[in-house]
């Protein structure tokens, strides 16, 4: 196989979650509800409650609503890496992925295309809220929105790994609810998305320990420190290193030589 | 002499403690139609997914066209084209979508792809439905969508599996004339999985799988001379040792 034809593949994998993404409006829409109504909400009704002492990359006091601002970022790119591992589970089960699977190309950049994909995705839906954001007089440094580029793809794809290697080990479609109230929610609830960490130490030490040891944390403050133009090299290699392992896992976990699907049985071939 | 369209050697799978295959061999000569004769449960499906890698082979070697499927899978997989049992095309695409994705996981560009789409779909006589949603066919017409689709990348051997089920009489023998015919046109091996007695024509070449085991390789002809049955349903039959399919 040449480099074009590697060309080729990676174009049609995006090619088409991005025509399935436009065949889904209520899913963009969905995406970006979610997190405007805690913004428009719950932010409005929190931030009397709520104060906010000066933390980096904050240089002054700052309005709730900009506080959860990267956390809802981040929050929008969970629940694409979790639709998009949904849709792999519903692939596989209507028999889509055993098109992709078919490809003589390495499994490998197969799920690596399709994770590409969906961080495109989330990518989109993040600019897309920051845009409404702006409008709510949310504002970021003007360069900051270039700065936040890498890391929402970063983060899209760590997230997006996670969703991968659920998938794998999700069996049926039925069991992603589970993933709702066992991932989505711990994750986001346990890590600074809503409420900085200092905060979460007063109230319990063990939660805050959960928090800095959850990987979602990370992925917020790398959003947060470069939308102000800022690094944070924990969180970079927090997310980093977890986007490594989640591929890995999730590689591992579809190649048939060594992966969880054999032991468990592909859908439909159980004749 | 010639390496085989497809090679089994001693393949054997389980689930669990059930096991699915056991010590499969067989031959798929180059340029034949070749039934997979077997019930419900036989262990069709499951040969399916280890000859296209959906699942590991953990006993036996399988190859194709003389790529060994664990030694050189990409190299087999690109000879290989596969119809599944259940539906693998995405509804809501057009069926010009669904082959140009087919294309590009194969490394096919736009233009070859497009140029290769229109000649397959005049050639299952849907050149018309181009640009149709794929939910918009019938079950026979999409049935000869995806077997068009499966030879957008030029095989050499054509997999099927249960291709017919759930199709009315004339889908039926419209898709049997179709995959035929492709041996002839396309030059290529066929491999019908299928539980329907009367898909067999006396020139096929029959392997009679039951319950994991194979009970009988060979000409159609052969095995009516094998078992002196007076037609292929009979010698199925007496083969398996049990009730009619």
């Amino acid at each position: 196989m040449t480099l074009a034809a590697y060309a080729i593949c990676l174009k049609g994998i995006i090619w088409r979650e991005g025509l399935r993404f436009l065949h889904q409006r209520e899913r963009f829409v969905s995406a970006l509800v979610r997190p405007l109504v805690w913004l428009f909400i719950f932010a409005a009704g929190f931030r009397q409650v709520l104060g906010i002492s000066i933390i980096p990359p904050y240089e002054t006091y700052i309005l709730y609503e900009v506080y959860i601002t990267p956390g809802l970022l981040a929050m929008i790119q969970l629940f694409n890496g979790m639709q998009s591992s949904l849709s792999m589970v519903y692939d596989r089960e209507m028999g889509n992925m055993r098109v992709l699977l078919l490809s003589p190309f390495p499994r490998w950049f197969l799920l690596f295309g399709k994770l590409i994909a969906g961080t495109l995705v989330s990518v989109s839906q993040c600019y897309a809220y920051l845009l409404i954001a702006w409008l709510w007089d949310i504002e970021a440094p003007p360069l900051g929105y270039l700065t936040v580029l890498p890391a929402f793809f970063l983060v899209g794809l760590m997230l997006g790994a996670l969703g991968m290697l659920l998938s794998s080990l999700i069996k049926q479609l039925e069991n992603f609810a589970g993933v709702m109230n066992f991932v989505i929610f711990p994750m986001f609830f346990a890590s600074s998305a809503l409420y900085p960490l200092w905060r979460v130490k007063e109230g319990s030490p063990w939660v805050y320990y959960i928090c800095q040891i959850n990987p979602f944390t990370h992925a917020v403050e790398l959003i947060r420190f470069a939308l102000y133009t800022q690094f944070n090299p924990l969180a970079f290699a927090v997310v980093f290193g977890c986007t490594l392992v989640f591929m890995l896992g999730a590689i591992v976990a579809y190649d048939p030589s060594r992966g969880l699907m054999t032991l468990r049985g592909a859908p439909g071939a159980a004749a | 002499m010639t390496t085989p369209a497809l090679e089994a050697r001693n393949v054997s799978h389980s689930y669990g403690a059930r096991k699915a295959l056991n010590d499969v061999s067989f031959e798929v000569a180059r340029g034949a139609f070749c039934v997979l004769l077997g019930l419900n449960g036989a262990g069709k499906s499951t040969l399916f997914s280890l000859v296209t890698r959906l699942f590991a082979l953990r006993s036996g070697s399988l190859a194709v066209m003389g790529c060994d499927l664990q030694r050189e899978p990409r190299k087999a997989l690109a000879q290989l084209g596969v119809v599944f049992q259940s539906r693998t095309l995405d509804l809501d695409l057009t069926v010009a979508q669904n082959f140009y994705y087919h294309a590009a996981l194969h490394g096919i560009g736009k233009a070859q792809a497009n140029a290769r789409t229109r000649e397959l779909l005049a050639a299952v006589q849907l050149g018309d439905r181009l640009d149709d949603k794929v939910r918009n066919l019938s079950g026979g017409q999409m049935r000869r969508v995806e077997i068009a689709r499966a030879l957008l990348h030029q095989p050499r051997l054509l997999v099927l599996d249960e291709p017919t089920v759930g199709l009315d009489i004339g889908a039926r023998a419209d898709i049997l004339k179709l995959v035929r015919g492709l041996i002839a046109s396309e030059g290529m091996s066929v491999l019908w999985a299928t539980h329907l007695t009367d898909e067999v024509f006396a020139t096929d070449e029959v392997i009679v799988l039951h319950k994991g085991f194979v009970r009988a390789t060979g000409s159609a002809r052969a095995l009516l001379e094998q078992t002196g049955a007076m037609d292929i349903k009979d010698a199925f039959v007496t083969l398996i040792g049990e009730g009619a399919p």
